[in-house]
């Protein structure tokens, strides 16, 4: 039952994502990646990763989705917008890079189906993933921390044309 | 919930196919915000591997590599979206194609 159940979340996740980066309108393919961001959270908890299920949601499904959304809605695209992208999904623009995409999915499918593997799946409590997380991956934690440190202030940097101009301010 | 037997293999799979339709999104749009979506899809197939990787094991590892995956997705849409909305301001436009000059 719960085999039936994670191909039924891992074909959601595959529909969802072609839809998203098919469609025209930019609402609608957000709309189409949160399912897949959703699924893929499904796919995290049958694979025994609870906590990394939990993160996808708030972190990737809540967070950066809503950054988006801010986005496109701060953009106000407009119907010609949405003629020009169905303009550009016109079949003579898409068969070289799916020609191209098609040829890497055979190599890494021959790759995978060349090594027997085997499939006991262990679950790995959110305790030990921050114990290993605080312990041996501290260096990485601290370079995760300025990298986000460096995305604040590079968004800050350029968003801030957009922010209403402080007369208070220095300049 | 850990007791199911699920192939592993399987979920590779699964994670090679999102990213290759991840890529062949990225070379098909040309509109910035879509591309910035697909790159999502990317790292999104990479985080699916890792947590793979790590179940397959049972160390905790593919969850550490997967948070970090968070983190550089986070930094990245941030700065990404910051670039969409300096492009749509200083070209009115979201095509790459009319942001191939430099200095333009």
């Amino acid at each position: 039952m719960n085999l039936f159940l994670f191909y039924l979340a891992a074909g959601i996740a595959l529909c969802s994502t072609v839809m998203a980066l098919t469609r025209a309108n930019a609402a609608h393919a957000l709309i189409y990646l949160i399912v897949s961001l959703l699924a893929i959270a499904v796919l995290f908890f049958f694979l025994g990763a609870p906590f990394a299920a939990a993160l996808e949601i708030v972190i990737y499904a809540g967070a950066i989705m809503v950054l988006f959304v801010f986005v496109i809605m701060m953009l106000n695209l407009g119907r010609d917008s949405q003629q020009q992208e169905q303009a550009m999904l016109d079949f003579s623009h898409w068969w070289l890079p799916g020609i191209l995409a098609a040829i890497l999915l055979i190599e890494v499918l021959y790759v995978l189906l060349s090594i027997p593997t085997e499939s006991a799946v262990r679950s790995v409590m959110p305790k030990e993933v921050g114990l290993s997380l605080f312990g041996p991956y501290v260096l990485g934690v601290e370079l995760a921390s300025m990298l986000l440190l460096a995305g604040l202030v590079g968004a800050y940097h350029l968003g801030h044309h957009f922010l209403p101009r402080n007369r208070g301010r220095r300049d | 919930m850990g007791a199911t037997v699920i192939p592993v293999e399987h979920v590779l799979i699964l994670a090679g196919l999102l990213f290759v339709i991840g890529l062949f999104g990225l070379m098909l749009r040309r509109n910035i915000i879509f591309m910035l979506m697909a790159l999502e899809v990317m790292l999104n197939s990479a985080a699916l591997a890792f947590i793979a990787a790590g179940a397959r094991w049972g160390q905790p590892d593919g969850q550490v590599i997967f948070m970090f995956i968070l983190a550089i997705a986070a930094a990245e849409v941030s700065v990404g979206l910051g670039l969409v909305l300096q492009m749509r301001r200083q070209l009115r436009s979201l095509d790459m194609n009319e942001a191939v000059r430099l200095r333009g």
